[in-house]
């Protein structure tokens, strides 16, 4: 660490502060700025409100204080090295990159500098099976759980058959968007329905001709699997095609407000997956109300609060905390390691209980994470966007994917990645310390 | 006085037509890649290694091809991005196929892949010039990331589309892949770097440099004296493929070990590589290494100035950090129009008359 400041402080110049010993270190790879800015920067505040609530109300983590640093990535690769290379000497506790393609290029990088990833709702599907991805973890949902989620409430809408049904996915062109294709297709071919993939490249202002695709094809359903700009554009252009709004379903990260405000009226009726609560009916908004915002120490405007993507933002910050917890139990110190770090994450048990103890009751399913399953249940809800009441709703309970499917899939994945990089696959044992 | 010419005597032609005809340049040069190659790996650290120095190397590489092509041989190219692409998804087709292949092989047959797309795309300028080849090698660039993104041949039918670098060692140290050290890496591209500014520089001062100016300064004319254009201006596209190609095959296998056509290849990538070459100077090799230090370098120092010394909050630092290069710009370009490198001659011909100018 001290060599990396002193190369920043060498290279400007000028003498950077050296961290005091005895915290913990929170970083968060933001983005604040580019095309998906709008979802990163709620994101980015509710991790950062939680975190500080934590230290505000509970003096940190097991009487440790929480120390956050933040870095820009802008969705951008190059700048998630560039933060990534940054950030490894300075002991961070868990990275949340909030991208897949960043996922990607850090997997390797965390695995061989001992660095546990998280990344919630995104990444690497089969990185679930913790014998390969020791380092990464993707609970309580990933993708391949999100596609199943969705045909599963399709199969249940539809009295359990969706033969001659065509889904189309308007997917974003990139490793995200295509992140749930291979699922879809074994679907497909189980519960025989037509798929129909149609890609949009990113950012997703243009989108035309797929929607001309649609309107061509008919088909019964289109799940959208969009990020930033891409969500609001396709919606709107499915208002304008008057493509019925219930039967358009998007991922979690395509079910914000921002998605659907925009389209104003056109919107109501839409649906996306949802893999926690949302909204300020939680007791937990009340503590971050008193210690966070009304102190002034809120990141954003503290005008967010309950917004889908600040949601999401203190749930990973919730279940980081959480998992710190678990690792200074398991190792009987204040002070950890990265390294003791992914133990508590690798043991991490959340029940339905512990939700109401934290002021979140119902907000997030019950789950525990184990060496060979890193992925959580894979539960998720469907919301519904009420363009009047400019509200979500959920409409449904927390729905199962279909874990055997996506089990396979993922073993198949993980030992193929594993063969290609000469991993064993292992549970690791706890660090020492 | 001390940067001068007077008393350096050349005895052969040879010692006429080198390079660095002023000792002081001379002494400059040798001393600047000592420092790189013996000084610089003492004090590196990965941080400067992957944010800073091999990014940079890398995109030095990018700018000198698309200086041979733009700016000795006049041929506007917005396709850079779209053969960075053609760079790295050869390497990684090559890791991947021949595991065994060593890995400066991998990038030479990249850049040579990247030539002969680049010849292909290169054909259009035999009829068209000026902004409507640009328009032409801006379909290059689209037509190629999205085959890159939609032919899954090319990133081995991976579910999600992204290409990973496996790990490669030169002479038993791990050069791509996690486990490459920054030292090792950044000594690697530097290799690449002197080669190829090397191979650069006596491209230009030899016949087919001269015949590519000849073609840049006035086509017709070079025709009449006997300049073949085909030759002359595929060649430019070849070679600056060439270039360009090792550049993207370095940043896939090296900097960013993990790539997807779409975001790393995108056309902000082309217009890069170009505001390189033009802040640094048309038709100059030191303007490729200006450029690019100014484009990659200055960023990541002023986000360490803003952010980790001045404490201010990230989004604001990235704003202004647009607003202050976006600046600079503006203002180099309005004090001298020619690049950087043109400031540099300036100030060289004025320190050769220092302290008597007349």
């Amino acid at each position: 660490m001290k060599t990396t400041h002193f190369a920043a402080a060498l290279a400007v110049g000028m003498t950077a502060a050296a961290p005091a010993l005895a915290e913990l270190h929170f970083p968060s790879l933001s983005y604040r700025t580019g095309p998906f800015a709008p979802g990163g920067i709620p994101f980015a505040d509710g991790y950062s409100d939680y975190l500080t609530l934590i230290n505000e109300r509970d003096g940190g983590i097991g009487g440790v204080r929480i120390r956050q640093s933040e870095c820009e990535t802008a969705y951008n690769t190059e700048r998630g090295v560039e933060c990534y290379q940054g950030l490894r000497g300075e002991d961070p506790l868990v990275l949340q990159p909030l991208s897949t393609g960043i996922t990607y290029q850090l997997i390797p990088r965390t695995m061989q500098d001992q660095i546990p990833m998280h990344t919630m709702g995104y990444g690497r599907t089969s990185a679930v099976n913790g014998e390969v991805f020791n380092w990464t973890f993707n609970y309580p949902a990933n993708y391949w759980d999100g596609a199943s989620v969705i045909i599963n409430y399709l199969l249940e809408e539809n009295d359990g058959s969706l033969d001659d049904k065509k889904i189309a996915l308007l997917y974003h062109n990139s490793a995200f968007g295509r992140e749930p294709i291979p699922t879809l297709t074994r679907l497909s071919e189980r519960e025989g329905f037509e798929l129909l993939t149609i890609g949009v490249d990113s950012p997703g202002q243009q989108q035309s001709s797929q929607w001309l695709q649609i309107r061509r094809e008919r088909p019964d359903y289109v799940i959208m699997w969009g990020w930033g700009v891409m969500n609001s554009t396709a919606i709107q252009e499915a208002a304008n095609i008057r493509f019925p709004m219930e039967n358009f379903i998007g991922v979690w990260w395509s079910g914000s407000e921002q998605d659907v405000i925009p389209v104003g009226a056109g919107a109501h009726g839409y649906k996306a997956l949802a893999m926690h609560g949302t909204g300020r009916d939680y007791p937990v908004y009340d503590d971050l109300q008193t210690y966070v915002v009304d102190r002034g120490l809120a990141a954003g405007t503290g005008g967010e609060l309950g917004t889908v993507n600040y949601s999401r933002g203190m749930y990973a910050a919730m279940l980081a905390v959480e998992a710190a917890k678990v690792a200074q139990e398991i190792h009987g110190v204040g002070q950890i390691t990265p390294a003791m770090m992914r133990d508590g994450m690798a043991n991490l048990v959340i029940t339905e209980e512990l939700m109401e103890s934290l002021g979140l009751p119902g907000f997030g399913p019950a789950f525990e994470v184990d060496c060979t399953n890193h992925g959580g249940t894979g539960a998720a809800m469907i919301q519904q966007w009420d363009a009047n009441a400019r509200e979500w709703n959920l409409i449904t309970d927390w729905i199962l994917p279909d874990r055997e499917l996506i089990m396979e899939m993922v073993m198949e994945d993980s030992l193929a990645y594993a063969a290609e990089n000469d991993i064993t696959p292992t549970c690791l044992d706890r660090s020492g310390g | 006085m001390i940067y001068r010419e007077a008393g350096d005597y050349k005895l052969t032609y040879g010692a006429d037509a080198q390079t660095f005809p002023i000792k002081g340049d001379r002494w400059a040069y040798w001393l600047a890649l000592a420092f790189a190659a013996a000084v610089v790996p003492l004090f590196l650290t990965d941080y400067l290694a992957f944010a800073l120095l091999v990014p940079f190397l890398i995109y030095v590489i990018a700018a000198l091809g698309l200086n041979l092509l733009l700016g000795y041989c006049g041929q506007l190219s917005l396709g850079t991005g779209g053969f960075m692409a053609v760079g790295a998804y050869a390497a990684f087709k090559l890791m991947t196929a021949f595991p065994g292949l060593n890995i400066v092989f991998v990038i030479i047959l990249a850049g040579l892949v990247t030539a002969a797309v680049g010849v292909l795309f290169g054909l259009p300028s035999l009829r068209i010039k000026g902004f409507y080849l640009a328009v032409a090698t801006l379909a290059a660039q689209f037509f190629l990331v999205w085959l890159f993104t939609r032919a899954p041949w090319f990133f081995n039918y991976s579910p999600t589309g992204m290409i990973t670098a496996p790990t490669r060692t030169l002479f038993g140290v791990p050069i791509t892949g996690p486990s490459a050290s920054g030292v090792s890496v950044y000594l690697f591209c530097l290799g690449f770097v002197v080669v190829l500014a090397w191979l650069a520089r006596n491209l230009t001062r030899g016949s087919l440099g001269r015949s590519w100016m000849a073609i840049r300064d006035m086509d017709i004319a070079a025709e009449i004296i006997g300049v073949n254009p085909l030759r002359a201006k595929l060649s430019a596209f070849a070679i600056s493929s060439f270039y360009v190609g090792i550049a993207g095959a370095l940043l896939f296998t090296v900097a960013l070990g993990a790539a997807e056509a779409s975001e790393a290849f995108g056309i902000d990538k082309s217009f890069l590589v170009l505001f390189m070459v033009i802040i640094g100077g048309l038709g100059s090799i030191l303007g490729a290494f200006i450029g690019a230090a100014f484009l990659i370098i200055g960023p990541v120092l002023l986000k360490l100035l803003l952010v980790n010394n001045l404490g201010w909050p990230t989004d604001l630092a990235a704003h202004v950090e647009v607003m202050i290069i976006g600046t600079l710009i503006l203002v180099f370009l309005i004090a001298e129009p020619h690049g950087l490198t043109a400031l540099w001659r300036t100030l060289k011909e004025k320190l050769r008359l220092w302290p008597f100018p007349y």
